[in-house]
Formats: structure tokens, sequence, C-alpha cells
């Protein structure tokens, strides 16, 4: 990188000279001053801080941190006990851990490992998961810190140092294109007057670079040497997290200065075009403000997890509710019953009193004691919670945790979501939102970076009067492409029929000339080699052919403006194979106008304290001369004014006011004669616009030197004053001369989109989802991409919001708060109004609006109105404001938001929405440390949502519902055997059957169907993005749903109980006339229960692949298998259980006919209900995967039908590219019919015709 | 390397750090189908065509497999007797606990059977006991089952209490499920000719080599102050105490049958049994039943028309599914 920056050599003036005269710097007020100085010393801010004597601050109290920072939850000591924290907080782990405690008190009904087991490997798991995220993190961290900087050690020596050993006092010296590694105080920089350029965003998200100046005090520090003998002392404030503000004052040689922002370079901003800096370390890792500023991201749960605890808690109730049913079932069989059945020698309540007392201690049995009812019925009702806690799937959340790790790893490891050119894939940061990406109905979207590049690209131009650079639209493209290909089919059975074919000769020339020229364009497009920022392909002007044209001083002076009206400055590479040069600036546009200027033959090759030096071609000479344009003054772009101009006088000594700025705003400057091409030039404009181009026009004025001499005293007066108002005093002085200009024609720049971001967006808008553009950038800037995006059209209603001024009193704001309640309300007025009819709306707020907007009282009523709107536009926001949108939608709509963002300043709004999205393709780190899932590129969004999305979300939902089917299934057998035992808490299956249940012998399979189900393939789902609704519609995890699989599941838990005992008991069971035990009919039960919930599962998965076939089937061979080990081993391991399968199930047949009959009867009704619903209620992904079915079968794709269907299952749209192009048919259609009509009435009106058409007879 | 850094920075609009170009190299994900997800899968789909054949196949394999388990069901002769009431002498017929209770009185009851069809050998002599809940927890766990394997974990009777031990020492047998043995004993002849009950393999294989251990002898059973059931013969090691066995598999509902014994010999039919029943065993107290089953088995085992019955119903359901399915395919195709 240093290297890199030596080789280019700057150009003979530095880029602070421009702003000399600039508006931008404004020192200090006195008053100020005297303020700052005031509070230094008091509480807030007590920082002392040795310049370039750090080791100072090794000891109290200036003791400060390291430039450490550590961005994880937990360390080596406190991961224990938070991480076990975390996990008991979760309701079902705390009643399974109660259990497990119960379990040490004999209370249990299982043996203590049954308990304990299961919950070690539970909780071991999640926690493993903890510690593995946060490992990644650490080594994140680590990354960071790691990073070096050249530190001053002594004597003027710098070395590298890491970023984590530095402390506060270092000197460190940054180089061009390197990040700050801490907030620091700028002592000087490589350009002479102190001045550096910073990038700062990481930080706002501000692409504009920001200008830092140093005290002149410390302007002589700018060489390594210096430092040898350097001391100073900084007092400032305390660390806080305000960005913009910075109090302190230095002592320096015995002198004190006062420090101002403008001295601070913060953290994770960017050194730019200056070529290194020297800076003092004032605030260091977690007091810088970067730091300071990031908020710990919020654990985010899904709506799926969120209403998974719903479900747990039916379950509870239901397990508190069989759990009563039992105690109060012990308590009156103890009551009444079971004190007769002396075969259990419980003591007679009379009898107590008659045994002796050493009787009476002797009898211990706590569950069944007569003489205290109650307390015995109390026990059992602790008992039989632990019992049925079957019912309670413990595995569920280690099983989801698994699933959603590996479902991580798949969308981890897509190649589809892989960018070649970036060389980064989709990172799915946290795993717990994997299937909220399927629900999501709201995307909101930050522009620069996200859906742009941040890239200008030159596209057209219109010069007096003339459009070049391509006429039409991608819209009207697609439009008669798609037409074409409508009507082809029919043409030829138009064709037979006389008459009609004439109609549709004008149509199909058209609509061929539009598909000619997209032809040429095409062509055009890929010949030649590729400038970046130069997107212009028209032979008229490329080439110096512009010089055949007519207008030809336009022409120039249109050249003229671009080359020479901009604050760039040129870059010369030393190994220059061309003679083109390439620029630098303050913004991407100007660079683009350089550029297209170089191209155009005006390259602008020098820029001197006063002098321009412009390449220009020579129409006279026909050859290129070099000519000076000097510099007399340069009047700022600011988004108040919205222009800019320059003045220069020529060689001749003529001097013109080159100005550029908002169409609008040129145009009520024009002066009557220069409003020549004013009508052609709107109406290119207005097309430009519509493909979301990003306009400019040009204008100038020739200037008498007279006029300007006068003009001149008083703008260098203005200039001189010092205080508030000189600001004002420039614009009035600006004002006067930018007056009376000749129009000379606009360009048009393309702020280019990224790669696939218009079909992108088109997607997710079939798919149902609702976009909302919400960016810093200002309004004509977001309306330009709203276009482009295909977000606003030009068919479109659009609602403007928007105040002109900030609110300064209350009064004020009442009255904004007024205004723009009347706005809202007009605009929703005609909303409901024009509801019914086609035309879409498109809402265009800017941030003053919205911050009344976004108040108490009016908030609903702008959500409303924004709600009703396809499109909504917030420009002008801060980040603050980005993340209070977010909230407000989410809790208004109630509806999933996705908020997707590459800056910091989108950070609020990522951490804000239900899931986060950062673009990981720029270089800030912070949206994607804040985001959940960090993408690339914003077209992978698509892909994410649609398909990885749609999968997770109906994965994990069917896997849910599996899960509290299983687990009803089996734990209300134990309920129904209790009705048997008298509600003894005996359990019919042995301890380790029952552990393994959960564990081994059903936790494979839904962890496959969790992984690896598809309802349809990944292409199938891009296809038909409407499948995509069935998330956010939740039709797979809706109540009706849940409810009727826990019918599911008390319906099979009957069937298997109920036939187990009626068949097996009390009858013989094998011919050797055996009858079965309580362990034979716990084995067959539980034999049941396996085959029932495993076939269960085989019937909810669509797609089988090996792993899912041997993982159900393997499931039920790993019973038989651990039924044989577990029988096999020596009875005292096993049990009762020794020898079961073997000796006792196995070889009668009864065993094997129960377990056919129980699992086709356990499944019937399931069976039945899902076939009914298949043939006559069909779900759009039922119909899909047949269709899909048929289509493979036969290999002819039935291409009619599957188009068909394909668009029918796209959602009528009302934003995206498509629904443009709908519309542009409609209105081809439109004139289609008018053409037809128009030909019609000629004909009808020929004379010929009326002569062949009047009747005979009369 | 070189060219590599040079598209990614300016992709990223100019300036990348050195750390993301040396971090790039195996970031893109190696193509494998498992993780492109595009692992070859079968996906079966309920057609109309699969529903029916399904239903068909269920209900033509089921029904047969009915049709023979009842069949099996019906060969299968039971002779059920219950004899907990009649064999009360009227007398103690109002205080049966005390007739139960007092070891005075002679217990011994007859009773004749009438055999309905032929019985073929092996005859299976069953005791059923009616709400009798050996499944009771208190009931189960109190037992030692390490005990009843070895002489050296004689003491381990802590499970046991209260039967556990005497002051002679640890019960064996402990606990409540040994203490409350079955005692009635029954005596079966035709025409005064007395047939022979096996009562040897009643009991499962592994009870009498694993569980129950060839060197451990009954100690101080039944010898506390309360007497519950059976005593044993404590000079016969556990391993051929094959009653003691069948007793102590427990059974898993309150009702339920322990095989006795077995008669090795047919029974024709009409013939008249003559039983000699000891009714030691009080089931008085809790109104409990006694029964007294002979029965032959077949394949399924015992009597056991409810699988049977239940196979040809499902069969018949889905057959009938079927039908109608095929017929709304017919009527209202889709």
């Amino acid at each position: 990188m240093v290297a890199e920056s030596s080789r280019k050599r700057k150009g003979k003036i530095r880029w602070s000279k421009l702003y000399s005269f600039a508006a931008c710097f404004r020192p200090l007020t006195s008053k100020d001053r005297l303020a700052a100085r005031e509070l230094i010393g008091q509480p807030g801010f007590s920082r002392v801080v040795f310049c370039n004597e750090p080791h100072l601050h090794k000891r109290k109290p200036y003791k400060y941190p390291y430039n450490y920072i550590s961005t994880t939850k937990y360390n080596v000591l406190t991961f224990l006990p938070r991480a076990l924290f975390e996990q008991f907080r979760r309701v079902a782990n705390f009643y399974f851990l109660l259990a497990a405690i119960f379990s040490l008190f004999s209370l249990a009904p299982f043996s203590r490992a049954s308990l304990i087991a299961p919950l070690v490997f539970v909780v071991g798991i999640s926690m493993l998961k903890e510690a593995v995220e946060d490992w990644h993190r650490f080594l994140q961290d680590l990354d960071v810190n790691n990073r070096t900087v050249k530190t001053h050690i002594s004597n003027g020596v710098f070395v590298d140092k890491l970023w984590k050993e530095l402390r506060v006092g270092d000197v460190v010296k940054v180089n061009k294109g390197e990040y700050f590694p801490s907030d620091l105080l700028l002592l000087s920089s490589g350009n002479e007057d102190g001045v550096c350029y910073v990038e700062t965003m990481n930080l706002d998200g501000e692409t504009n670079l920001k200008i830092k100046r140093c005290l002149e005090a410390s302007l002589c520090l700018n060489e390594d040497e210096e430092f040898s003998k350097f001391k100073a002392t900084v007092h400032c404030e305390d660390p806080n997290p305000n960005l913009y503000t910075f109090v302190g004052n230095i002592e320096f040689e015995k002198e004190s200065y006062p420090l101002s922002p403008s001295q601070l370079l913060l953290r994770d901003s960017k050194l730019r075009n200056t070529d290194y800096i020297y800076g003092v370390v004032i605030f260091s890792g977690h007091d810088t403000k970067a730091v300071r500023n990031s908020t710990r991201s919020p654990s985010k749960r899904s709506r799926i997890e969120r209403k998974m605890d719903h479900i747990i808690y039916i379950l509870f109730s239901m397990l508190v509710l069989v759990s009563l049913v039992s105690s109060f079932g012990s308590l009156l069989y103890l009551r009444q019953d079971m004190v007769d059945w002396w075969y259990l020698q419980l003591p007679d309540d009379n009898k107590v009193n008659d045994l002796d007392d050493s009787n009476s201690e002797k009898y211990d049995d706590r569950f069944f004691n007569p003489s205290k009812p109650v307390q015995s019925a109390g026990l059992q009702f602790i008992r039989a919670l632990i019992l049925y806690g079957y019912l309670i799937p413990i595995s569920l959340y280690v099983s989801i945790e698994v699933v959603k790790v590996l479902q991580t790893m798949l969308i981890n490891k897509d190649i589809e979501l892989y960018d070649d050119v970036t060389c980064k894939s989709v990172q799915a940061r946290t795993s717990n939102l994997n299937e909220e990406l399927g629900q999501v109905e709201m995307i909101l979207s930050d522009k620069t970076g996200t859906l742009t590049c941040n890239q200008m690209e030159f596209r057209k131009c219109s010069i007096a009067g003339v459009s070049y650079g391509g006429d039409i639209t991608e819209v009207d493209l697609a439009a008669s492409m798609r037409m074409n290909a409508d009507f082809e089919p029919f043409e030829f059975s138009i064709d037979e029929t006389d008459g009609a074919t004439r109609s549709f000769e004008p149509f199909e020339f058209s609509v061929s000339s539009f598909s000619a020229q997209n032809w040429n364009a095409r062509l055009t497009k890929t010949e030649g080699p590729v400038i970046k920022g130069f997107n212009f392909r028209d032979d008229r002007l490329t080439n110096k052919n512009w010089i055949h044209g007519s207008n030809l001083f336009d022409i120039t002076m249109f050249f003229r403006v671009m080359a020479l009206c901009h604050t760039g400055i040129p870059l010369e590479d030393d190994n220059h194979k061309t003679d083109k040069l390439s620029y630098e600036a303050e913004s991407p546009e100007e660079v683009s106008f350089l550029i297209a200027s170089q191209e155009f033959g005006f390259q602008f090759c020098r820029r001197t304290q006063s002098l321009m030096v412009l390449k220009e071609f020579d129409l006279s000479s026909m050859k290129e001369v070099e000519r000076e344009y000097k510099l007399l003054n340069l009047l700022e772009f600011s988004s108040s004014r919205k222009r800019m101009s320059v003045i220069v006088s020529n060689e001749d000594g003529q001097i013109f006011l080159l100005c550029k700025g908002a169409d609008s705003i040129i145009f009520e400057r024009l002066a009557d004669n220069g409003r020549a091409y004013e009508q052609a030039t709107t109406m290119h404009l207005s097309s430009y616009a519509e493909d979301g181009l990003r306009t400019l026009a040009f204008a100038y004025r020739t200037i008498e030197a007279a006029e300007y001499e006068s003009w001149n005293t008083i703008f260098t007066q203005a200039k001189a004053t010092i205080g508030p108002e000189r600001e004002e005093l420039l614009e009035q002085a600006s004002e006067t001369i930018e007056k009376d200009l000749i129009l000379l024609g606009v360009v048009a720049v393309e702020d280019k989109l990224q790669k696939g971001v218009p079909e992108c967006i088109d997607k997710l808008a079939q798919a149902g989802l609702k976009i909302w553009l919400l960016t810093g950038d200002k309004r004509e800037t977001a309306i330009n991409i709203g276009f482009a995006c295909s977000l606003l059209r030009q068919d479109m209603k659009q609602f403007h919001l928007s105040l002109s001024r900030d609110a300064e009193s209350n009064n004020q704001v009442k009255d904004m708060k007024e205004d723009i309640l009347q706005q809202i309300e007009s605009s929703y007025k005609m909303v409901c109004e024009e509801r019914n009819k086609e035309a879409p709306f498109g809402l265009v707020i800017d941030g003053k609006a919205l911050e009344i907007a976004l108040r108490g009282d009016v908030k609903d009523e702008f959500l409303q109105l924004a709600v009703n709107c396809a499109s909504v536009i917030c420009c002008r926001v801060s980040p603050k404001q980005k993340a209070l949108i977010t909230r407000l939608v989410k809790q208004y709509t109630g509806k999933t938001t996705l908020a997707i963002g590459d800056g910091a300043n989108d950070v609020g709004m990522i951490q804000e929405a239900d899931i986060g999205v950062g673009i990981s393709g720029m270089e800030g780190m912070q949206a994607v440390m804040a985001s959940d899932f960090s993408l690339p590129q914003f077209r992978f969004l698509e892909r994410l949502l649609i398909v990885h999305g749609h999968w997770c979300y109906q994965r994990l939902s069917k896997m849910v519902l599996y899960f509290v089917y299983k687990n009803v299934a089996f734990g209300l057998t134990l309920f129904y055997y209790e009705l048997y035992t008298s509600f003894s808490g005996e359990v019919l299956y042995d301890d380790w059957y029952m552990t393994m249940f959960n564990v081994m012998l059903t936790s494979l399979p839904v962890i496959a169907l969790g992984v690896l189900e598809q309802d349809v393939s990944s292409d199938i789902c891009l296809q038909f993005p409407a499948l995509y609704q069935q998330g956010p519609r939740n039709v797979h995890f809706s109540w009706s749903r849940i409810i009727g699989w826990i019918l599911n599941g008390v319906v099979s838990s009957l069937v298997i109980f109920l036939a187990n005992i009626y068949i097996l008991s009390p009858t013989a069971m094998r011919e050797n006339g055996f009858v079965a035990d309580i362990d034979s009919l716990g084995a067959t039960t539980y034999t049941c229960i396996i085959w029932t919930v495993n076939c269960q599962i085989a019937l909810i998965t669509s797609h089988f692949t090996w792993i899912q076939h041997l993982s159900i089937w393997g499931s039920i061979l790993l019973w038989y298998i651990f039924l044989l080990v577990y029988g096999a081993l020596p009875p005292n391991f096993s049990g009762n259980a020794f020898q079961v399968l073997v000796e006792g199930i196995g070889p009668a047949p009864l065993y094997w006919m129960i377990t056919v009959l129980v699992v086709v009867v356990s499944l019937l009704p399931y069976f039945i209900h899902i076939v009914i619903q298949r043939s006559y209620f069909p779900m759009d992904d039922h119909i899909i995967q047949e269709m899909e079915q048929c289509y493979k079968k036969y290999d002819v794709r039935d291409n009619e039908m599957w188009v068909r269907e394909q668009r029918n299952s796209q959602r009528s749209t009302r934003i995206g590219f498509s629904a443009r192009v709908d519309a542009k048919i409609l209105s081809f259609n439109q004139q289609l019919q008018q053409k037809k009509l128009s030909i019609y009435r000629s004909v009808t009106n020929s004379p010929i015709y009326r002569s062949i058409t009047t009747s005979p007879f009369s | 390397m070189d060219t590599n850094g040079a598209t990614t920075s300016s992709a990223a609009g100019g300036g990348s750090t050195s750390k993301s170009s040396s971090k790039k190299h195996s970031r893109k994900p190696v193509y494998s189908r498992f993780t492109q997800q595009e692992l070859p899968a079968c996906k079966p789909i309920l057609t109309p065509g699969l529903v029916i054949a399904t239903f068909t196949i269920i209900g033509i394999i089921f029904i047969p497999l009915g049709l023979v388990s009842l069949s099996a069901s019906e060969k299968v002769v039971e002779i059920v007797d219950r004899y907990d009431e009649s064999c009360v002498p009227s007398n103690y017929s109002n205080d049966k606990l005390k007739f139960i209770q007092n070891p005075s009185i002679n217990k011994s009851c007859v009773r004749t059977l009438t055999v309905p069809k032929l019985m073929k050998s092996p005859v299976f002599i069953y005791y059923q006991l009616d709400n009798y809940y050996q499944n009771h927890r208190r009931y189960v766990k109190s037992r030692s089952d390490k005990q009843l394997r070895s002489v050296s974990d004689e003491k381990s009777t802590s499970d046991c209490s209260p039967e556990d031990k005497t002051v002679d020492g640890p019960i064996v047998p402990c606990g409540l499920v040994a203490w409350s043995l079955f005692n009635d004993t029954y005596w079966f002849s035709v025409n005064s000719k007395t047939i022979e009950v096996n009562k040897h393999d009643i009991a499962w294989k592994s009870d009498k080599e694993h569980k129950f251990g060839s060197n451990v002898y009954p100690k101080n059973f039944q010898s506390g102050g309360l007497i519950g059931g059976a005593k044993l013969n404590s000079s016969v090691p556990l391993s051929k105490q094959e009653d003691l066995m069948v007793w102590m598999r427990t059974a898993a509902l309150p009702t339920f049958r322990k095989l006795y014994g077995k008669i090795e010999q047919d029974l024709q039919a009409n013939e008249k049994i003559q039983v000699v029943i000891q009714n030691n065993y009080n089931t008085y107290s809790f109104s409990g039943k006694k029964k007294l089953v002979l029965s032959t088995t077949s394949w399924i085992g015992g009597k056991n028309d409810f699988l049977g019955i239940a196979y040809i119903i499902v069969g018949g359901l889905c057959l009938f599914l079927a039908v109608c399915f095929i017929l709304l395919y017919v009527i209202k195709p889709r």
C-alpha cells in the first residue's frame, strides 16, 4: 500500500490549497474557545495525556487501557458461570435441572444417570456452540488487534507496533490508505499546511472526505526526527461516544492551545489523499469513540423460536395437568383402596397407632403413607412431573441448535452465494435466525454500498438540445422484447385473416426497430476497452467525431465546463503507457466528468494554485494544444446551493463563469437568451431520470471584466468576515454572479448499481416482499436510484413529504407537525380513493419530515400511509432515524423486517431489525460485525431468502412440530399406564430405553429432516418466488397446525397403548404359554413407538436422500440392536431387560404383528389427512412438486403450462422491473389501440372505402 | 496473488488492505453434492395412484393376516373358572377375610370343569388374578435382584423394606414380591385318575440360568410376624423354584395370568375334570378375583380375537378407502 502510494506522484499543488478560500473551514470563535477552556479539569473533562511519554500512563492516576479491544461475550473465567446461566434461563432446561436435582434425593422415578446424562449432553452441546462462536469473535478481535502501525520509540525512530500494544501518549505515523488505530490527535500531516483528509464511511456512512487540520503550533513536526524531543500535555474530555465533539487543550512549548474536533482522528476512519500523518494517541481501545459508539448486538430470536416457547408452555400445562390427575388419583387410591392391599404392607391408619414406635419409624415410604395422604400425594405430584417429563422435548433445543449450525454451514458453503470478485461468500454469523429468513416481509435497505457500488459512470448527455448516448431505456427494451415474444405465436393465426395484419404492421415495425437498436447497443457495448467511470457509446461524440457536428461553440463550452468546473486533481502515473490520466476528486461524480471530458478530447492535465491546464483539441489547427485557464474564484458546492461554479479567464482574458448544478436550480437562473435548448433538454432530462440516472445541468456566462472586479471585492470581503454571518454573505455574493446563465446541456451519470440488483429486487418483489429504501443521501439521488432499481416508475403516483427548514422552536415544531399531518392525510385520502385502480403509490420522505412524522402522535398516520404505498424511500435520514424507522415498522406492522446495509451508519438499523444483513464487499466491518448475515453483494439476498430462507423455515417448522408430536406420543403412554397402576408412579419402560429415546433413537431422522429437507429444489424455488409467501403467512407453523400435531400425537399414543394392552394381556403371548410380563409389554410398546415415530417422519419427509433413508431406517434398526446388546449384558447392568428380545418377545409372532398393526393404525389418520389435503386442498408446494415430477417423468417440459403456472405464481407486484415492464406493455398496447383506431379511421374516412362500403342498394 | 489483489481493490472501490488479500485463498466453497444440497433424492409424491395402491396393498395384506390370526385364535380352547367366591363355605360368605386368615380351617375345595372341545397337549394351567396391582411401584421395587443371583449379595436388601430382614438376618428372597408369593394349589383328576401337572419349564430360561442363583437358598423366609403367601422349601436353590420365578416376573396390568404348570396329555371333549383347589391366597381383603384357566396355545399364543379382528377391520377400512378414493377421482377428478 505504501509502495503504491509512493508510486503516484502528486501534482505540484497540495490538495489543501484548494480549500484555502473555501467556506468549509471555520476557526473557533473566541467565545467558543473561552467556553472550552473553562470546562477543562471539570468532571467529565479530566483526562490528561502526556504526549510522547506513554510510560507515564502505566501508573495511576493516568493509567489508561491499552489499545486492545475485545468483543467476546465470555472470557476463560466467566465462561462457565455465564454460559450455564444462559442455558438454564430456558424454561425447559431449568425444568430438567430441577428434575436432575430431585433425582439426587430419590424423588425421581428414574435412575439418576438417566436423568442427568441427557441434561449434561444437551447443555454441553449448547455450551460448546457458544464457546465456538465466541472463539470466532476472539479470532476476529485478534486480527484487528494484531494490525501494525508505525510508532515512535525514541530518538525519532519509528517501528512497527501491534495495535493492541499501543498506549495513550504514543506518537504514531499513519500512511495513506491506512486506518487509524485509535483516536489520535493530529500533530502534522504530509501536507505542508497540516491538513489531511479522512474517510469516515465506517463511522457515519458518508462517502465524501472530511478535512482535518492540525494546530499551527505543531505544523513543524512533520519529520520522524522531530519527535525525539517532542513533549506536550493534553487536557481533554473523558471518553464518550459522541463522534462530533471534542474539547481539550494542548500545552506545547509552554503555550496552551485549544483543541477542537478537527484535530481528532477517529478510530475506524481512514486516511485518504494524504501521504502520512503524525498523531498522538488520545483515546485507546475501549475508550475510543468508535468502540464506545458500538453497542453490543442484541441477541435475536426467531419467530418460530418465540412461538416454540408457547408450545413448550402448552406442553408444560399438559404436564402439570396429567401430573395433577396422577397425584389426585394416587390420593384417592391411598385413601380408599390401597390400605386393603395387604401385599403392599402399607400401615393402616388405625394400625399405625398400634404398632410400636420402632416400627412406625421404620416405615419410610413417603410416597405411600396412608397416615399422611396429602403429603404423599404432593410427593407423587413432584414425581409425576418428572415422570411425564418426556412430554417436554429435552433435546428439542439442542437438536435445533445442531440443525441450525448445520444449516448455517450449508448456507456458508453454497457455491452460488460466492462472489468471485471479492472472494467472499455469504456468512451466517449467527445461526439462530436461519428460519427467520423465510418469513421476511419487509426489507429496509441502505443505498450507497448496498444497492449501488458508489461508482459513477458517465452514461448520457444532452448537448445543445441533442441527446447522445442512446435513447431507449432498459425497460422499453424488455417490454418490446416480451411483447414480441407474446405476439409471435399469434402472428400466424392473425395473418390468415385479412385486414388484421395491416393494423399490426406499424407496431411490428416499432418493436423490431427497438430490438435492432438493442442489438446495436449490445454490440457496441462489448467492443473497445472498458474505461472505469465511462460507459458512453455514441459515435457522434467519441473519437472526436463531435467536430463534425453543428453548434460547435456550445459543444466545446460544454466540454470546458466539464473539464474545469470541479475540485479534482489529476494523478500522474509514472509508468504511463497511455497519455490518459486518472483523477481524484471529492465526489465520484466529478471523477467521472473528468474522465469523460478526457475521452472527448478535453484533458484536464494540471492544476496549480491559480491555473488549470487543459489539453484541448483546437478546431482551427486540428491539433491538440495546451491551454491555460486562470482560476479566479471557486464557488463551493453545498447541499443548499445545489450548484457549483468556477470563474476562469482564458488566455485571451475573457472571463467565464462555468456552472453546474441541479437542473431546477440552473433553469431558474438562465438568461432569457440562454433558454434555446431548454425544451429539448427538459425532455431528455425526464427520460434520463426515468432510467435512474443522476443528472446535472451545465451552463455558462461570460462576465465583463468590470462586473467581475466589482463583484470580486464584495466576495473577498465576505470571505474575510469571521463569524456566523460569513456563510450568508458568501451566499449572497454568489447569488449575484450566478445568474443570466446560458444553458449548454445536461449530463447523466449512472450511480452504478451493484451487479444483479434490479433483478434481485424484481424477484423479491415477486416473492411479495416490500422494499423500503433508507438513505442518508439527498432526495434527488435517492429518487434516481429508486428509478434505477424499479422501486419507482413514471406512472406511479408519488407523494413527497418534506420540510424546508429545521425545527427550531416549539411553535415551529407544532406548525410543522400540522403541516406534515395534513400532507399525510391528504395523501392517504388519495390512496384510499384510488386503491382499486392499478396505479401504485410511492412515498418519498426526507429526514426532516421524518423527524416530525415519527413523533408520537403522527407516527401512526405516517405508518398507515407508508404501509399502503408500494414503495417507500426515505432520504437524508440519520443512522438513528434508520434504526427508529426500523423499530416502528416492526412494531406497527408486526411483520418480520430485514435490514441490509454496509456502513457503520446502518448498524443501528441492522441491530434493530429482526434480521440484520451486512454487505461485506466494502471494507468497513462495522455493519458486518453487527449483522446476523453478511453478504458480499446485495444480489445474494435473493437466493438467501427465497431458497435458503424458505428451506430453513419449512425445515425448522416441520422439525419442531414433529418434535412435539413424538414427545406427546411417547410421553402420554407413560400417563396411560399410570391409570393401570393405581397412579403409583411405576414406569412401563426401562430407564435406558427412555433415555435413548430422545438422544439416539429418534434424534437422527429429525436432524436429517431439519438439515436436508427440501420441498422443492433450489432452482424451482427461484422460478416460483411466490412459494416464499408460505413463510410470511406462516402456513407451516400456524396454531392450527400445532394443535393438529399435538392431537396427532394423542391419537398415536392412544393407539399404541391400547392396542398393546388389549392384545398382550392377559393371555399367553407365545406358543409355549408364557404371558407378557411388565418388561415384555414395555419392550413391545416401546418398539411400536419407535416404529411409529420414525415412520411418521418418513411420511413428513418429501426429499429422501441416502442420509434420510439411513437415519430413519437406521434408527429403527438401532433400536433392535440396542435391545439385543443391552439384553445381552449381564443382568447386573441390564436388569429387567435381560434377554428380553431374544427370549421374551422376539420369538413371539404376536410381537411383530402388533408392531405392524400399530404402525399402520396410528399413522392412518395423518395419512388420510394429507391425502385429502393434497388431492382437494393442495398448497403451493404440493402443486409445484407435482409439476416438477411430471416434468421429470415425461422429460418434455410442457413449456406453455410451465410458463403459465410460473407467471400465475408470481404475485401481482407493484414494484420491480417486471412490474415496470408490465406497465410499459400496457401503455404500448394502448398506443397500439390508438394507432389501430387512427388507421381504421383513416381507412374508413377514405373515399375509396366509403365507395366500397356504401350499400349498392342506396 | 497480485492480480487477484488488483481486481479486489478495484471492485471494492480502491485500497483493499493486505489483510483481505491474504485471507481470500481457499475461501471459495468446494463443490460437493452434499454442501450444494443436490444429493440425489427420491421424492415420493402422494399421487392418486400411489394413494389407492397403498390402501389396496394394506388391505390385501391385512385381511388375510387377520383371518389367519383369527382362525389361530379360534383353535385355542380355553376354560376359565372363577373360584374365589364359590370356594368359601357359605357360613363364611359374609366374612371371607376371616375364613382365609384362619389357618386352622381346611381350605380345599373341589371344582368340576367340562372340556368343551378337544384340548391338545400341552394344556397350560394358569391362575388369573383380577384387581391385583402387581405393578404397584412400591411392590415392584421391593425386591433385590442381586440377592437372588448370588449368595455374596445376600445382605443387599436395601430396597426390600419392610420385608428385608428378621432378627436372624436378611430374608432370602427379600421384598414384598417374594413375600406375597401365590400359594393356591391345584390338583387335577379325570375320572378319579390323577392328571400329572408338569411344573418344569414354566419360567424363563434366563431366569433359571442367570437371574436366580443355583447356590442361593431361601433363608428366614416367611418367618417374620406377618405371613404373606407361600413358603419355600429352604433346601431347594432358588434356580429350581420356578413358581417363585414366575411370580417374580411382575405382571404389567392389574388383571394377569401366571403360568402354574402344564398338562402334557390331551383332554377330550366333554371330559369332566375334577380340580381340588387349596384356596389359600387372600384376595378377599381387596375384593380381587381368582380364576383357574386351562388353555391351549397356537402360534399367536393364547386366545386372542382382538388381534385378528383389528387386522380385518383395518384391512377392510383401507380397502374401503381405496374404493372411496377411486370413486372420488372418477367423480371429481382434479
